[in-house]
Order: structure tokens, then C-alpha cells, then sequence
């Protein structure tokens, strides 16, 4: 059977350049990057490689990176850590609604600890109007968190125009770009951010390692104490194999990131127009142009998420879904919830992220497959019996 | 997928009993699509048996799964006996549901049940026309 892996935005395959460059480091060069001995030696300048390698690819300086255990980590790190430090200042804090859980999580437990958070609204298509995030921002905002670009609806911010609005103010901003970092270019002097999330499985390098980028002078409270890695701001002996996987994979992405944009580029588009004209009845999720290069997400109406990915795995296909049975919790997407979606609609998501590994063929694949599973499915439906009846009663 | 059982993978992949039952003599509806599960049950009975049991779900693996494995766990009983099919019977006949799964996704015999109420109520109309 023929097998199509268009899950990306879970994570990307291990590339075997990638996986390559990890081995000396799973095998003979084991030393602590800490210690002073030769054996440190090899580990520490492997990573400090690396280091080099990840501001490059965000235009940054290697001094400004600090390697985390997954863009996870990067995010708790950025929202807790940043407010945490300025809470002389303030206790208010602003984030968008559709932000990755590890944002939205982690400005909730700030709720806990006293700070008082703000959720800016997104329109339909996922964007943040950046006029919203200035109506919010007061004299004690001691952070502003958004998203680079949504994983879920691909949506890309206007990041820039609200840097312009937090930097005027002094407000500190993290971005982040854990979907976006590696897969489109990614300059943070130009966005005029202070702090960055990436992480390394999101452009085909390992999984279990990030890094935070913040910017020389802003001030952050470490979550992790102990010994002094990271500059004494991310405590604990570094996870070298992982951290030079991350940078070069950051290096491969910097170097092949236009070939790949072109290649990724129109065999999504090729799914958002076509997708929904063989199904019928099929809306497409998050901005229809300005969105991530591999990303295509719909809607498909009168079924459930869950149902399509599982008969579309029967198939050899690997996709995801926002609806609430795909989660552990039960709950429909809070993306799609936030960009206004019926509860019933959003049960029909479906996320098809393509990468570098994918053909044209396997979008063609994708486009005999996907239609008589959808109707397979709308055949057992109440609700698609319900719709064509008063379709046929209304003619 | 290994978080369902063959058993539920099964009646997944190849549900029995789907569809609609024209005139059906009950129909019984659970859930709704908000939180994410719906099923519609179509019954026939003849001589107090349920000689047809028919349905449609919107929902996941699991509801679908329900649904089938409902469908075909009552057709040819009773009332009597059909209504003593429970969620957790179900969930046993299909080798366990997922922990999450067992109370939205676990409708069938609440929906099949609201079928045969309809049903009997019918019948009490009609029996209250007639007399």
C-alpha cells in the first residue's frame, strides 16, 4: 500500500544528514560539555556549532540562543520567565487566543500566580489585528506573546506591525515561531521581537530539543536551577546528540529553505482548491494565501474528524484532526472555536501538512482517497441525512 | 490504531446494520453534535421483537463502533431484553472503549432505548384511539 505521511505539523521526519551528524555524538565524543577535560571539549564545541548554526538561521547572535528541551520548554520558559522577571514592573500580561497550549498554559498559571491575563481575538481567517493587542496594553503589560504562525490553520501574524507597537512602549515580545522557524525565513532583528520559541522536529531535525532566542539585555527568570549551562539561565547537562541535530537541521533549512518553499508551495495549493471541490461541502481553515507553505487545513461538514483520519490511516495516509474526539480532553480545537466555527463544524477538521519528503503524487493519492471515505462517512451521518432532505423538500 | 480494540476496529471499518428504516414503528436520537457524538436509531417490531435495527452516527471510531455493535446486539430480542442492553454491556461486547471514550461516545443503547419508548408510546395512542 502505498503510505503518505502528511503530518508534518506533529513532526517532521529525521533527515538523514541530520541523523548523520547526531551519531559521533550517541557514540565516542559522550563528555560533558561542562567539564574541562578534552573529552568536554568535543561535546562543547559540537554545540557551540550548533549554537551557531541556529542564530544563523534567524539572523541572530549565537550568544542569544538557549537550547531547550522542545519548543515546549521555549514557550514556558518565554511567558513565565519574561513576566516572572519584570513583575516589579507589572502583572499583566496579553497573549492571542489561539496561541499553542504551552503559551496559553503557562499565562494561566501566571493567572494563578497573580498576573492578569488578556486574550486578544482573531478574525476568521486566524489573523490578530494588531490595533487589538495596542487597545490592551497598559502601564503594568509586562509581556506580550503571539504566535508566529498557527500550526493548526497555518495562519502567518503580522508579527512585525505589532513589534512596532510593543517596542515603541518597552513591552518585552516573544513570539512563537515553532511552526514557522525553519520552514519560511525568519529574521528577528527585522521582526523586531525580544524573545523566539523553534524546535528542532518541526524542520526535520530530532525531537526533544528547542531553543529560545532573547534578545541581549532582556531580562528572564530561569525555570530550571542548578548549575550554570546556558549562561545559568537553563539549568542541566545539555542533550548534545539533540542539540547538534538541531543545528543541522537549522543549517539545512537555512540553505535549502527557498528550493523547499517552492516545492511545498504548490502542491498545498493544489489540495486547498482541489480538496474542496471533489468533496463538496468543505471549508478551508485559516488565511487562504498568507499561511504556512506545506499547510492545508479544512472543515468537512456532516462528519467527524477522527472517523476520516482513522479510515484515511486504513489507506496509507497520516493526517490529524482538530475536532474534539481526535483530543485527549474531548474538546474541539480552540483555534477553530476562536476563528468563530460552529462546534459542529469544527468536529470536522482535518489537517493535511505536507513536507519535503511528499510528491505530487501523493497529493493525487490524497485527492482519489479522500472522496469516497468523506462519503463513506456522510452515508452513516444523521446530519447529512438531515441536510439533503431539506435540501430535496425546499426544491 | 492501537487505542481501539480489534473488536471496535471491526465494527469501525465494517459497520452492520447502517442506514434507514422507511416507516419505522421507533426512532430514537442521542447526543449532539456539539460535543462531538450523534446517533439516530430506527427500529421495527414485530410480535414484541425487534425485527430491524438500523442506524446513523456522526461521531468517532468509538460512536460508530457503538452504534454497530448496539444495532447488532438487539436486533431479533425482545423489548424486554433490549432494553437491559447498558453502556457498560456494550463497551464489554466490543473488548473495552478507551477511558475518555466511554461516556460521549457510548450512546447506542440510550438512543435504542428512546427508539423502543417511542415505540411503546405509539403504541399507547393507538391503543387509546382505538378503545
Amino acid at each position: 500500500m502505498r503510505e503518505v505521511y502528511l503530518d508534518n505539523a506533529a513532526t517532521t521526519p529525521l533527515l538523514p544528514e541530520v541523523r548523520e551528524a547526531m551519531i559521533p555524538y550517541l557514540g565516542d565524543v559522550f563528555g560533558n560539555p561542562s567539564s574541562l577535560h578534552d573529552w568536554g571539549d568535543g561535546s562543547r564545541e559540537a554545540m557551540e556549532t550548533a549554537r551557531d548554526q541556529v542564530a544563523q538561521l534567524i539572523g541572530a547572535d549565537s550568544d542569544e540562543i538557549i537550547f531547550t528541551g522542545s519548543g515546549t520548554e521555549s514557550n514556558n520558559f518565554a511567558v513565565k520567565g519574561l513576566a516572572l522577571a519584570q513583575q516589579s514592573k507589572g502583572k499583566h500580561v496579553v497573549v492571542s487566543a489561539i496561541e499553542h497550549f504551552s503559551v496559553l498554559h503557562s499565562a494561566k498559571t501566571l493567572g494563578k500566580w497573580g498576573f492578569e491575563v488578556d486574550e486578544v481575538p482573531v478574525d476568521k481567517y486566524g489573523v490578530v489585528d494588531p490595533e487589538e493587542v495596542r487597545k490592551r496594553l497598559r502601564k503594568d503589560t509586562v509581556l506580550v506573546s503571539i504566535m508566529h504562525a498557527n500550526g493548526e490553520v497555518g495562519t502567518i501574524e503580522p508579527i512585525k506591525e505589532i513589534a512596532g507597537i510593543t517596542s515603541k512602549l518597552k513591552v518585552p515580545f516573544h513570539t512563537d515561531a515553532v511552526a514557522k522557524a525553519g520552514t519560511i525565513p525568519v529574521d528577528v532583528r527585522e521582526l523586531g521581537v525580544d524573545a523566539l520559541s523553534l524546535a528542532g522536529n518541526q524542520f526535520y531535525g530530532p525531537k526533544g530539543v528547542g531553543a529560545l532566542w532573547l534578545r541581549k539585555g532582556v531580562r528572564i527568570m530561569p525555570l530550571l536551577d542548578g548549575g550554570i549551562q546556558e549562561g545559568g539561565r537553563r539549568a542541566g547537562t545539555e542533550n548534545v546528540p539533540a542539540i547538534v541535530g538541531l543545528g543541522k537541521a537549522a543549517e539545512l533549512a537555512k540553505t535549502d529553505m527557498e528550493s523547499r518553499v517552492k516545492r511545498l508551495t504548490p502542491l498545498r495549493d493544489r489540495l486547498l482548491k482541489e480538496l474542496p471541490r471533489k468533496v463538496g461541502h468543505v471549508v478551508v481553515t485559516g488565511h487562504p494565501q498568507n499561511r504556512l507553505p506545506g499547510h492545508a487545513s479544512f472543515c468537512v461538514e456532516f462528519i467527524e474528524g477522527e472517523a476520516m483520519l482513522m479510515l484515511l490511516n486504513s489507506k496509507g495516509i497520516a493526517v490529524s484532526s482538530g475536532s474534539a474526539c481526535t483530543s485527549r480532553a474531548l474538546k474541539a480545537s480552540h483555534v477553530l472555536i476562536a476563528m468563530g466555527l460552529p462546534h459542529e463544524l469544527a468536529q470536522g477538521s482535518i489537517l493535511l501538512t505536507l513536507g519535503i519528503g511528499n510528491t505530487p503524487e501523493d497529493v493525487d493519492y490524497v485527492l482519489e482517497v479522500m472522496p469516497p471515505i468523506v462519503d463513506r462517512l456522510r452515508q452513516m451521518s444523521p446530519l447529512y441525512a438531515k441536510f439533503t432532505k431539506t435540501v430535496k423538500g425546499g426544491k | 490504531m492501537p487505542i481501539y480494540s480489534e473488536k471496535v476496529m471491526d465494527h469501525f471499518m465494517n459497520p452492520r446494520n447502517v442506514g434507514e428504516i422507511e416507516n419505522p414503528d421507533g426512532i430514537g436520537e442521542e447526543g449532539n453534535p456539539v460535543c462531538g457524538d450523534m446517533m439516530t436509531f430506527y427500529i421495527k417490531v414485530k410480535d414484541n421483537r425487534l425485527e430491524d435495527v438500523k442506524f446513523k452516527t456522526f461521531g468517532c471510531g468509538a460512536a460508530i463502533a457503538v452504534s454497530s455493535m448496539v444495532s447488532e446486539m438487539a436486533k431479533g430480542k425482545t423489548l424486554e431484553e433490549a432494553k437491559k442492553i447498558t453502556p457498560r454491556l456494550v463497551a464489554d461486547e466490543l473488548e473495552g472503549l478507551p477511558k475518555n471514550k466511554f461516556h460521549c461516545s457510548n450512546l447506542g443503547a440510550q438512543a435504542l432505548n428512546k427508539a423502543i419508548d417511542d415505540y411503546l408510546k405509539k403504541q399507547q395512542k393507538e391503543g387509546g384511539k382505538q378503545s
